[in-house]
């Protein structure tokens, strides 16, 4: 046995990352690992590379226990690990990043840039690929650099290989020759774990499989004794909880919202759909799919380069943020702590943060007053529980600073609002309650879209759902024919 | 396509400083003469040795602001030191070992404790300017009885040479070598250009930070030193604003503030056409309170052009 894990657990605070996963790779395998968004597999790498260590549970290397320190001591390992983020030194040559971990362990005083050009150069080569190994690598394209990472680990003398989500943005063709390097490796007797959402790619090419399911493992077996369709289900295979509130019953038929051929410079591609009256509409795909881009983008965080986008049928301008809120059009980011809430404020001035001119003496000052009663009718509305609305947001939990930041929005009085994982993070009873707002708004008459990687949540929350897959919508499901297995199959291009 | 990159801002950099050396021959009949660029040359040689610490400092993506007080409290350690008995060679090696030593509190403040570079050498900057004063209590030192060969480091010439411009060459030569080709500086371009990348490829990015804070130290020291013998005294006033000169000069020279880029001649250009552009401003008879305000609009320049430069490439 070339790697095992034997019972590893990872947590994080109260989230629990990894709770128990067994793993086993052989040398000449390729094993493929999935699971769904937040099922573990990217923590469980990182445990492999030892960038994280498990809390419990054994590893063991060609039979000895391990206790992996950090990424050097992997590589001396013999572990490989192609992640899933480029992390290159964009202002250094593509052949400096290639050896990185060579020249970190060089005994040697002094560089020899033009053995280090010749050699990378034959890498790139082994990939079927012309890449000048002389330029900088912030100045390659996306599927280039995606391309150095995946030769940077192959100089690397390894015994395990492993790649994660490695063909995200490569070309077919490029997937392909991939493939071809990972299949003579196996022969050769490496053993690679392949990480991969794409159902194709893993039946083509992988031998083995292991499923995650939040955090542990709950399949392993050979590719050619299962189908895709048993896979999925293994992927999914969670009971619904009962806590979402009823669907709606009425459904207008002209759209509140309409978003026609949006796109932006780079990840937002000629995006069109409609939010009708009475309906939340859900957005799915798996993570990098670009869901947060398209909403950032329609509501002019980012600069869209076409398209436009109507409320009740009149075009309005939402070039920009401001110009867009001030037409009614919100966005709630994912990102609670960094984008969402101002930590070291009051609950209040969170709340009257984006619409302070509605809280504005005539002396353009800010009339305390009222800004407490906005703040304490909101917090009613969305049961937020502190101890009073003066207090400092960073002393509530992370569900009732989740409620602090949709108060933001709603101060704003908007029209249409984009909730990017409006429950991440948030314990049960808090998303409940956030999920009855939502419907209240809805109800009410603002137009509700709702990203969510929690399959669960759009399923039992939305009305219908889009999905998204490479910056554009692939397709919509009805509220009837909206299961994991549809989105899922949508989003990683089955269907 | 780097050393492209780097090659054309320097071959830039000299184009410009020759053509404001040009203009300036008919502006001044003095500023073409040997006397005029040797007192440019020794105007900024003994602040290039500093920019060289700052400028693998600013790869690694920190920053040094407190280069101007620990080069005074050099002097002002090798002043003290020298009038209590100590022999110079003695003090010199003491103020160079304490000033690597506020590099080294400065490196262990950012790696262990997690401060910033910016708000660790702010401190350092204060601390350092204080302890010359309570060195010196707020006086000058006078240090005209050093004796000869000291001197000779910062007075002296080597057949028609000024030393100072000798020490300042060798340094400039070895440090750009070093940087270009060895094994261990290429850690520290890792390192500035993605912390996270550099980890994750085993590189011990703390120790990188460490030691490149405690090297620019040590630069700002040896620069008090050879500062000391130049000027035969030492004062606790010495020095202010040489942080920004030098940071200028850096950038200007393509050092980034994000860290993995720089060259050592780069910077050392930056440096000579700040150096160039003082003199011709002293030259044309320019008031001294204006002459910051130009620098300062030169800098903004080369920043916002490169800046300009860079966004155009990678929208490409």
């Amino acid at each position: 046995m070339l790697l095992e894990l034997r019972g590893v657990k990872k947590s994080f605070g109260a989230t629990n990352a990894l709770i128990g996963v067994d793993f086993s790779l052989q040398a000449g395998q390729i094993h493929a690992v999935c699971g769904e968004n937040g099922a573990g597999k990217s923590t469980l790498m990182k445990v492999i590379d030892g960038i994280l260590q498990p809390d419990v549970g054994q590893i063991f290397i060609e039979g000895t226990q391990v206790l992996i320190r950090d990424p050097g001591h992997a590589a001396r390992l013999g572990i490989s690990l192609v992640h899933q983020e480029i992390s290159l030194c964009g202002s250094a040559s593509v052949a400096e990043n290639i050896f990185m971990y060579e020249i970190n362990q060089s005994k040697r005083l002094l560089m020899d840039y033009q053995e280090l050009q010749v050699r990378a150069k034959k890498i790139i080569n082994t990939l079927d690929k012309e890449i000048d190994t002389s330029i900088n690598v912030e100045n390659l394209t996306l599927s280039n650099q995606q391309l150095v990472e995946i030769a940077k680990a192959l100089a690397l003398d390894c015994k395990i290989l492993i790649l994660d989500e490695p063909t995200t943005s490569l070309t077919e063709v490029e997937s392909k020759s991939l493939f071809k390097i990972l299949r003579s490796l196996a022969k050769g007797g490496i053993g690679i774990v392949y990480i991969s959402h794409r159902m194709a790619e893993i039946f083509d090419n992988c031998s083995h499989i292991t499923v995650l399911r939040d955090g542990a493992s709950v399949f392993n077996g050979l590719v050619k004794d299962t189908t895709p369709d048993e896979i999925i289900s293994k992927m999914v295979g969670r009971e619904l909880g009962k806590y979402y509130p009823e669907k709606s019953k009425t459904i207008g038929t002209d759209p509140l919202f309409e978003v026609i051929n949006v796109s932006d410079a780079s990840r937002v591609n000629s995006v069109s759909f409609q939010i009708l009256p009475g309906e939340i509409l859900g957005i799915a795909g798996l993570v990098g799919a670009g869901r947060s881009e398209i909403a950032k983008t329609i509501c002019g965080l980012t600069p869209k380069t076409s398209g436009s986008v109507k409320i009740n049928g009149e075009p309005v301008n939402a070039s920009s943020y401001r110009a867009a809120l001030a037409e009614g059009i919100a966005y709630l980011s994912e990102d609670r702590k960094s984008e969402g809430v101002f930590l070291d404020l009051s609950i209040q001035s969170n709340i009257s943060s984006m619409a302070l001119r509605a809280v504005q003496t005539t002396m353009m000052t800010v009339d305390a007053e009222k800004e407490k009663v906005q703040a304490e009718e909101l917090g009613l509305r969305l049961k937020l529980k502190a101890s009073s609305v003066a207090a400092n947001t960073s002393s509530l939990s992370g569900g009732n600073q989740q409620k602090v930041a949709i108060a933001k929005l709603l101060a704003t009085r908007p029209r249409i609002i984009f909730m990017d994982e409006p429950t991440r993070g948030v314990d049960v009873g808090a998303k409940a309650e956030i999920h009855q707002v939502l419907r209240q708004l809805c109800n009410e008459g603002v137009g509700v879209a709702v990203i969510s990687s929690e399959l669960p949540e759009i399923i039992g929350l939305c009305d219908r759902t889009i999905v998204i897959r490479n910056g554009t919508v692939v397709g919509q499901l009805s509220a009837h024919e909206t299961t994991e297995e549809s989105i899922l199959r949508m989003a990683s291009g089955m269907a | 396509m780097k050393l492209k990159t780097n090659n054309l801002r320097e071959a830039g950099l000299i184009v410009i400083i020759a053509t404001l050396c040009l203009v300036m021959s008919f502006a001044s009949e003095f500023f073409l003469t040997w006397e005029n660029m040797r007192a440019m040359l020794l105007s900024f040689a003994i602040e290039g040795i500093v920019v060289v610490g700052m400028t693998v400092l600013l790869i690694v993506g920190g920053i040094d602001l407190a280069v101007g007080s620990v080069v005074c409290l050099s002097m002002v350690i090798v002043g003290a030191l020298f009038l209590h008995g100590f022999d110079p060679w003695t003090a010199s090696v003491i103020a160079v070992v304490a000033s690597a030593g506020i590099g080294l509190c400065m490196g262990l403040c950012v790696t262990k404790i997690g401060l910033s570079h910016f708000i660790a050498s702010l401190a350092f900057m204060v601390i350092a300017r204080g302890l010359s004063l309570a060195i010196t209590q707020g006086t000058p030192q006078s240090l005209f009885s050093l004796p000869a060969e000291f001197k000779l480091i910062g007075q002296g010439t080597i057949y028609g040479l000024p030393v100072v411009i000798l020490i300042f060459g060798f340094i400039v030569v070895v440090s750009d070598y070093i940087l270009r080709k060895s094994v261990l500086f290429r850690k520290v371009f890792y390192t500035g250009s993605n912390e996270r990348a550099a980890m994750y490829a085993g590189i011990d990015v703390n120790s990188v930070k460490l030691w490149v804070t405690v090297l620019c130290g040590t630069m700002s020291g040896i620069a008090g030193v050879v500062y000391t013998a130049r000027f035969g005294a030492a004062t606790p006033t010495f020095g202010v604003g040489m942080e920004l000169n030098v940071i200028a000069a850096a950038v200007i020279g393509g050092a980034s503030l994000k860290g993995g880029s720089g060259t050592i001649y780069g910077a050392v250009l930056g440096l000579a056409l700040l150096s160039v552009v003082t003199s011709s401003l002293i030259l044309l008879d320019v008031s001294v309170y204006f002459q910051d305000v130009i620098k300062g609009a030169i800098l903004l320049i080369a920043v916002s052009l490169d800046h300009w430069i860079n966004s155009r490439k990678q929208s490409n």
